[in-house]
C-alpha cells in the first residue's frame, strides 16, 4: 500500500537497527506517549529488535485506557435512558464501568452505536429528530478537532437533539506530571506524531529544557518508530535534550492552524481526571460556555455522578515503568483482555495486555535446542 | 475522585495511581457472544454443551463426524444473520448455502443434502425473499447440494431484520479421511487456500457505507470441489477449518488449542489483498480477524505439503493457495507471527467481536 509498505521496509528497518545498535553504550530508558505507537511497537514486534539497553516504556498516550470510570459511569447511565441514541468509536464498548459496559447496555436494549466518524453522530441526529442522539468524544489533540467540528455544525446547522459527553485529554501535562514524579525512569520522549500534527511543536521545547529530556515527534510506522528511538538514543548518548520532528511528513512546526482555531472556539482548557492516574491539572479540554447547551452532562445531569475509583490494581506504576507488568499480583490470575481489572489491561494497547502476550510466549516450556521462535 | 494535583507543589504519585474492579460475568446475551471468539466459546461450553451432553457434541468442531448405520457421516448446522441481505459479490442465500457445505468440507465430506429453514419479518417484500431463494438455489446447484427439507416461520414487524436462514446439511465421509485438530503434529505445513479478508470487508464497506477505491467483492464460495482435490492427493490430511467468523487468528487459535501444538505464521506469506489491508489500516483492524466465506486452512504432513499445494493450486478456488506456516513443538496452544520486520508476536483468539480502534 502507497505510504505504507515504504515505512515497513525490512531492509530499511535494518539499517536504523543497525544504526541504533552501534550507537548505544548504556541503558536508555525511552516512552512513547501514544497507544498507536504501542500497538505498532507490538504488532511488529519492534521492541524485540532494539538492543537490550534500549527500553520502551508504553506511556498513558491510549485514548480508551486513560478514559476515567467516571466518564464512563456516565456513559452508561445515558446510553441507558429510553430515547436514547448513544454513539461510540468501537473500542469503547468494551471498557469496564461500574459493573457494566455499553455491551451491556445494548444487550439490555440501550440503542448504543459504533461509529467511524463524529459526524455519522450528527447525521443520525438530523435523521432522528424525535431521539436525543450523543457522540462519546474522548481521546487527545487527534480526535478533539474532529469533535469540535461536530459541535461546531450542530449549532450551525441547529440541530438541538445532538450532543457531546466530552472527556478530551492533551499531552503535554500529562509528560509533565510524568516527569515531575520523584520516581521516574524516564529519559526521553518519542512524541506522539498525530498530536503533534493538529497542534505542532510549540508546546515541547520548553518541557525538554526544564526537565532535560530529549523530545522527538515520532510516527507510527516502523521506519518512523526506529528513527524516533535512533534520534532520541543518539541525543541522549551526546547529551543532548532537544526537540526534534522525525515525522516531518505530517508534522509542520506550526501544526494545523485550522484544527487550533476550531478547539479554541469550541473547547476551553479544564482539569482532567485520568484512569488510574487521578486528575492533572488542565490536562483536558471541555465544551465551553458558549457550547454548554451541547454538553451531555449537563443536558442529562449526569454531571453529578461521582466514581471512586477503587484501589485494586497497580497500572499507574507499569505506566510508569517502575514495575513490569507481570510483578503486579493480579496479573495473568484476576487480570486478563478477557477479564481487565485495569485499564492497561482492556486496550490492546495498553501496557499489561501486551505484555500479557508476551508473557505467556516467554513463560511457555521450550525443548532444550529450541529457546526461541524467533 | 482524586484531589487535584498541584504541579508547583506536588508530583503523581504512582503508587496512589488505581483501577478499576473487574466486569467478570454478562448477566445477558451480548453481542459477542455471536462473534465466535472467547465469548461463543464460553457459552457453548458452560451453557449450551453441559444442557445437552452427548458424546458427539463433545467434538465442538464446525461439523460432527458420526457413524450411523456402517457409514460415517458428517451433520452440521449453521444460522445466517447478515446485513445487508445482499452484498457485492454474494448474498444471504449463497452464504446459507456455502456455509453448510464449507462445515462439512471441513470433515472431508461433500454435502449431499440441507434442509432450509426461513424466519421472516412481517412486512419484508415478497420480491425481496424471492431474490433470496432464488440465489440460495443456484448456490445449491453450484455446490451440487439438493435442499430436501424446509421450514418457513414468520415474526411480528420489529421482531427480526428481514430474513433469518438456518441451514443444516450431511454428507459421507470419505474412508480413511479423518480431519480433526487431535491429528496435527509438530511439522505439519499450513496452507492457505488464498487471500483472507475478503468477505468481511465486502460486507463493511456495504454497511458501513465506506468505500475504498475498488469494490471489494466477497470470497462467499462452496469448498466442497476443493477439499476434494486435496483429499484424491492424498487421504491424510490432518485438519481443515474455513475460517469464517473470527477470521484466520481463531481458526489457528482453535486448531492450536485443540491439538495442543503450537503454530508459527510468517505475516509476509499471509495473502491480504491491497483493498483488505487498506481498508484494515483505515478501520484499525487486523486482517487475521477478518471473515472469509469461501478460504480454508489446512494442516499436512510435510510429505504431503508439495503435493496438496499444487492441486490447491489447480482449482479454481485455490489459485492463490499460500503456504504460511508450521505447527511446532514450542508454545503449545499458541499462535505466533513472525513479523515482517523479523520480531514475533502472539496472535490471540479474537474475545468478542472485533472492534475498531480509535486511533
Amino acid at each position: 500500500m502507497k505510504y505504507i509498505d515504504e515505512f515497513q521496509d525490512p531492509e530499511l528497518a535494518r539499517r536504523l537497527l543497525d544504526e541504533i545498535h552501534a550507537t548505544v553504550t548504556r541503558p536508555w530508558a525511552l516512552m512513547e506517549v501514544c497507544g498507536g505507537q504501542t500497538h505498532s511497537i507490538i504488532r511488529h514486534g519492534i521492541d524485540q529488535l532494539l538492543p537490550e539497553q534500549v527500553e520502551l516504556i508504553h506511556g498513558p498516550g491510549c485514548p480508551v485506557c486513560v478514559t476515567p470510570l467516571e466518564v464512563i459511569d456516565k456513559a452508561l447511565e445515558i446510553a441507558s435512558r429510553p430515547g436514547v441514541i448513544f454513539c461510540s468509536f468501537g473500542d469503547m464498548l468494551r471498557v469496564p464501568g461500574t459493573g457494566r459496559d455499553l455491551f451491556q447496555v445494548r444487550g439490555e436494549g440501550g440503542d448504543v452505536r459504533v461509529v467511524y466518524s463524529p459526524l455519522d453522530a450528527l447525521r443520525i441526529a438530523q435523521q432522528n429528530p424525535d431521539r436525543q442522539v450523543v457522540f462519546f468524544g474522548i481521546g487527545f489533540e487527534t480526535t478533539a478537532p474532529p469533535n469540535a467540528m461536530t459541535v461546531y455544525q450542530a449549532r450551525k446547522l441547529g440541530i438541538p437533539n445532538f450532543s457531546l459527553l466530552v472527556s478530551h485529554v492533551r499531552v503535554p501535562p500529562a509528560i509533565e506530571a510524568i516527569m515531575r514524579s520523584p520516581s521516574c525512569r524516564v529519559q526521553g520522549f518519542l512524541a506522539a506524531g498525530h498530536v503533534c500534527s493538529v497542534m505542532g511543536v510549540d508546546e515541547y521545547p520548553e518541557l525538554a529544557e526544564r526537565y532535560r529530556v530529549p523530545i522527538v515527534v515520532t510516527g507510527f510506522e516502523p521506519l518512523d518508530i526506529l528513527e524516533g528511538v535512533r534520534r532520541t538514543v543518539a541525543q541522549l548518548e551526546r547529551g543532548e535534550h532537544t526537540v526534534a520532528n522525525a515525522y516531518p511528513r505530517a508534522v509542520r512546526p506550526e501544526g494545523n492552524p485550522a484544527a487550533k482555531a476550531m478547539l479554541a472556539d469550541v473547547f476551553e482548557v479544564t482539569d482532567r481526571s485520568w484512569r488510574g492516574i487521578g486528575v492533572i491539572p488542565a490536562s483536558g479540554w471541555r465544551l465551553s460556555a458558549e457550547y454548554r447547551d451541547f454538553d451531555a452532562e449537563f443536558r442529562f445531569s449526569v454531571e453529578d455522578i461521582r466514581t471512586r475509583e477503587p484501589d485494586a490494581c497497580r497500572s499507574g506504576e507499569v505506566l510508569q515503568g517502575l514495575i513490569k507488568p507481570h510483578e503486579c499480583e493480579a496479573f495473568g490470575t484476576l487480570c486478563t483482555p478477557r477479564t481487565p481489572l485495569g485499564a492497561t489491561m482492556v486496550s490492546s494497547e495498553g501496557a499489561c495486555a501486551a505484555y500479557y502476550l508476551y508473557r505467556r510466549l516467554d513463560l511457555t516450556p521450550a525443548p532444550r535446542e529450541a529457546t526461541s521462535v524467533v | 475522585m482524586s484531589d487535584t494535583i498541584d504541579l508547583t507543589t506536588s508530583s503523581v504519585d504512582p503508587a496512589a495511581w488505581t483501577c478499576p474492579a473487574p466486569l467478570r460475568d454478562q448477566s445477558r446475551i451480548v453481542m459477542g457472544h455471536g462473534g465466535g471468539g472467547t465469548l461463543s466459546a464460553e457459552l457453548v461450553r458452560h451453557v449450551f454443551a453441559p444442557a445437552f451432553g452427548g458424546d458427539a457434541l463433545a467434538q465442538l468442531g464446525d461439523s460432527a463426524a458420526l457413524s450411523l448405520g456402517g457409514v460415517r457421516l458428517a451433520f452440521s448446522t449453521d444460522s445466517f444473520v447478515v446485513r445487508p441481505l445482499f452484498f457485492p459479490g454474494g448474498s444471504i442465500g449463497d452464504l446459507a448455502v456455502n456455509g453448510t457445505v464449507n462445515d462439512l468440507a471441513m470433515s472431508g465430506a461433500r454435502a449431499s443434502y440441507l434442509s432450509c429453514g426461513f424466519i421472516l419479518e412481517e412486512g419484508v417484500e415478497m420480491e425481496r425473499v424471492a431474490r433470496v431463494a432464488d440465489a440460495l438455489g443456484r448456490a445449491a446447484r453450484v455446490a451440487g447440494v439438493e435442499v430436501a427439507t424446509g421450514d418457513t416461520k414468520v415474526v411480528e414487524a420489529g421482531h427480526g431484520d428481514g430474513i433469518f436462514i438456518n441451514t443444516a446439511g450431511v454428507g459421507l465421509i470419505p474412508d480413511g479421511v479423518d480431519l480433526r485438530p487431535q491429528r496435527v503434529v509438530p511439522g505439519d505445513v499450513v496452507i492457505v487456500s488464498g487471500p483472507i479478508g475478503v468477505h468481511g470487508v465486502a460486507i463493511l464497506s456495504v454497511r458501513e457505507g465506506l468505500e475504498f477505491g475498488v469494490e471489494i467483492e466477497s470470497d462467499c464460495a462452496a469448498l466442497g470441489g476443493l477439499v476434494e482435490a486435496m483429499l484424491a492427493v492424498t487421504p491424510d490430511l490432518h485438519v481443515l477449518r474455513d475460517p469464517t467468523r473470527g477470521g484466520l487468528a481463531a481458526a489457528l487459535n482453535e486448531i492450536a488449542t485443540a491439538s495442543g501444538t503450537g503454530v508459527v505464521v510468517t505475516e509476509r506469506e499471509i495473502p491480504v489483498p491491497q483493498a483488505v489491508a487498506g481498508a484494515c489500516a483505515v478501520l484499525g483492524l487486523d486482517p487475521m480477524y477478518v471473515a472469509n466465506e469461501g478460504k480454508l486452512v489446512a494442516f499436512v504432513p510435510r510429505e504431503h505439503a508439495d503435493a496438496v499445494l499444487e492441486a490447491m493450486r489447480a482449482h479454481p478456488l485455490g489459485l492463490e493457495s499460500r503456504i504460511i506456516g508450521e505447527a511446532v513443538a514450542v508454545h503449545p496452544g499458541m499462535v505466533v507471527a513472525r513479523t515482517g520486520l523479523g520480531g514475533t508476536r502472539v496472535v490471540d483468539m479474537p474475545i468478542g467481536e472485533q472492534l475498531p480502534r480509535i486511533c
